[in-house]
């Protein structure tokens, strides 16, 4: 009876996609290695019998050189082969490298099936394969797939009482290489034909000057799509609902409630001219779901939207090449970029995705960067939100300073601490044009994401800012803290407030700082100290698992006196 | 016949890889990648003060850092 069935493939080659299509398990599948850095699990029903599926992080092969090899190599080695079946699954466009981890596998004798995926992408390459050959040479069966359109995943789930082992044995690399060699020549036969438009780009993509204006193209409108399809939805849907369909309700509740009283207070807020302001009035029913659906949620949207559309396609690891040398300097390579774009979006994948990095040196630098220096989608809309109404200028210093900052510690912690980075070596995939329902399902999961884990948060800030209001708590606590804030920041205590319910989530704090009435300078401190300053507490929590008590505490220090140096320099240096 | 360190060829040109001039480990993450002695590769782009190298291998497109590139040794056709 088989129980287990390992998903095993180089990266990028589309395990996680295959792993969404057995199980039904919706997972998050991009363009480029290192994507899945879990162990993700699922399961599959053959009949009466329940198999767990296993999707495994990328492997080029089974020698334990990183991190993610052995992981995998355990899982198989804590295995009965009897109850096993291997998946091997193998890029179509790319035989030759694929079959390396395929002859290995097969070396240690596990039962398995090949899944030959992205059939559909060969012929535009110009590559033919003989499935029936290839089944001959290795010895198990090969089943043709592709997997983002569905195409051979009936066949493949058919194979998998029947899968194929052969005798194990122990070839040498170089032996491997020889009979992947004899293998390919003999199953796959390439016809010769022009450079295609997508070859062309391909290549200039990762040369220096071109690469570098096709980047800077790439980023700027990919930033404009960002703004205009965000502030679109707010002008046209958001807005609209919010004004002319809810705020007439609350209305109502507001004159049923007498306008005053506990219950009031904690619902509707505080009235400003006698209207809820949904921007002011911080409500559990008002300002709360304002700031999570009319001010957040659109640029999450627009936000993932192009993310999704630049992992799919296969751009990023493009970035890596041409930021390869820049990175240096700050202690991490290339490829830390991927992590960071990703904590553009939410500080907590990005900082899982320092687990793609080699190093705990690295891991370290990039972590602690992307909680301080790293403005999260929430946080960047509240950034617009308070500052969009002024010069643009303040909303581009704010960037200036956060950027300024990553580049300074960066470099800081490169000298400082001990060791040395590695190098670069990735693999850069080729293009592929993604369908769109994948694309929609992946926005989909993290707009879910996003709401699952947000709005019961913001909620719950919300009705205790307001308790804490009512009962005047924050009088007391807020008075503590004066000498810093006001002495040393130019804020009035009430900003320590909000700065401290940042912790729990971002834009509750901007929905404090609102009612407060500051002037733009004061804005812009109290805006780049809560983006310098604690991560909100689901950041928190990611940065001490992933780090360690001791390396957590150190990103800790160095955040708060970044936080408290930069803030008493710009109150210093601008005068109002 | 010709050798010298990746870093050294010029853009485009084409080279069979003749030695990797590195510790196991390194070697044998190459040669996963399909980076062996033997091996015919293509440069596609290099990056300037010391930046990382672009090649193609077979049909893998791979990015590798400059420090790596200089301890392939190739021999030009």
């Amino acid at each position: 009876m088989i129980k287990k069935i390992f998903l095993i493939g180089n990266p990028n080659v589309g395990k996680s996609v295959i792993f969404s299509r057995l199980t039904g398990v919706r997972v998050i599948a991009s363009n480029y290695p290192g994507t899945t850095i879990d162990i993700t699990k699922g399961f599959l029903k053959i009949g009466a019998n329940k198999i767990e599926v296993l999707d495994l992080p990328g492997t080029y092969s089974l020698d334990a050189q990183v991190k993610a090899e052995e992981a995998v190599i355990s899982l198989l080695e804590d295995c009965s082969p009897k109850e096993a079946v291997v998946i091997n699954i193998i890029d179509a466009t790319n035989l030759e490298r694929n079959l390396y981890l395929t002859l290995q596998l097969l070396e240690e004798g596990y039962p398995m099936i090949v899944c030959l995926n992205m059939c559909d992408d060969t012929k535009h390459r110009g590559i033919t394969i003989d499935i029936k050959k290839l089944e001959e040479h290795l010895g198990v069966p090969v089943i043709p797939t592709c997997a983002v359109t569905g195409f051979g995943i009936k066949a493949l789930i058919e194979k998998v009482e029947h899968a194929g082992r052969v005798a194990p044995k122990t070839l040498t690399h170089q032996e491997r290489w020889v009979t992947i060699g004899k293998i390919v020549d003999d199953v796959q036969a390439l016809s010769h034909r022009h450079h295609t438009l997508r070859e062309l780009l391909e290549d200039i993509s990762v040369r220096p000057l071109q690469g570098f204006f096709i980047a800077i193209g790439v980023i700027y409108a990919s930033f404009r799509f960002v703004r205009f399809v965000a502030e679109g939805l707010i002008a046209n849907v958001f807005d609209p609902l919010f004004l002319n369909l809810y705020q007439p309700l609350l209305e109502k509740l507001s004159v049923s409630l007498g306008q005053k009283g506990f219950w009031h207070h904690l619902l509707i807020g505080q009235l400003v001219n006698n209207q809820i302001d949904f921007k002011q009035s911080l409500g559990i029913l008002t300002t709360a779901p304002y700031i999570e659906f009319a001010m957040v949620l659109p640029y999450i949207i627009s936000f993932y939207f192009i993310l999704g559309l630049l992992e799919d396609i296969g751009y990023l690891p493009r970035l890596a090449i041409l930021l390869d040398n820049w990175l240096h300097r700050l202690g991490l390579h290339g490829y830390a970029i991927i992590p960071m774009l990703l904590g553009f979006g939410c500080n907590v994948p990005g900082i899982l995705g320092t687990r793609m990095l080699e190093s705990r040196r690295e891991r370290f630098i990039a972590a602690t960067l992307i909680s301080i220096g790293v403005p999260c989608v929430p946080l960047q809309a509240m950034i617009f939100g308070l500052l969009g109404g002024y010069s643009g200028l303040y909303v581009a210093s704010v960037y200036l300073v956060l950027f300024a900052v990553l580049l300074i510690l960066g470099a800081i912690l490169n000298k400082v601490m001990k060791g040395y980075s590695p190098e670069l070596l990735i693999e850069i995939p080729p293009y592929r044009l993604p369908p769109v329902t994948l694309l929609a399902k992946k926005l989909y999961l993290r707009i879910k994401g996003f709401l699952l884990e947000a709005v019961p948060i913001v909620l719950l800030g919300v009705l205790v800012i307001n308790l804490m209001m009512f009962f005047k708590i924050f009088d007391f606590a807020t008075g503590i803290f004066s000498p810093i804030v006001s002495g040393l920041l130019g804020l009035p205590k009430e900003a320590a407030a909000a700065l401290a319910i940042g912790f729990l989530r971002k834009e509750i704090a901007a929905g404090m700082l609102l009612p407060l009435g500051l002037s733009v300078k004061q804005l812009f401190i109290a805006v780049v100290l809560l983006a310098l300053s604690f991560p909100c507490m689901a950041t928190f929590v990611v940065l001490w698992k992933e780090l360690g008590l001791r390396d957590f505490i150190r990103a800790i220090i160095i955040m708060l006196g970044i936080s408290l140096a930069v803030g008493t320099l710009i109150n210093l240096i601008i005068v109002s | 016949m010709k050798k010298m360190a990746l870093v050294q060829m010029r853009e485009r040109q084409k080279g069979k890889v003749v030695e990797v001039h590195a510790g196991t480990g390194l070697q044998n993450r190459l040669l996963s990648l399909g980076v062996y002695p033997g091996k015919e590769i293509i440069k596609l782009s290099q990056f300037a003060l010391r930046g990382p190298v672009a090649i193609k291998v077979g049909r893998t497109v791979l990015a590798l850092g400059h420090g790596m590139a200089s301890k392939i040794i190739v021999e030009l056709e």
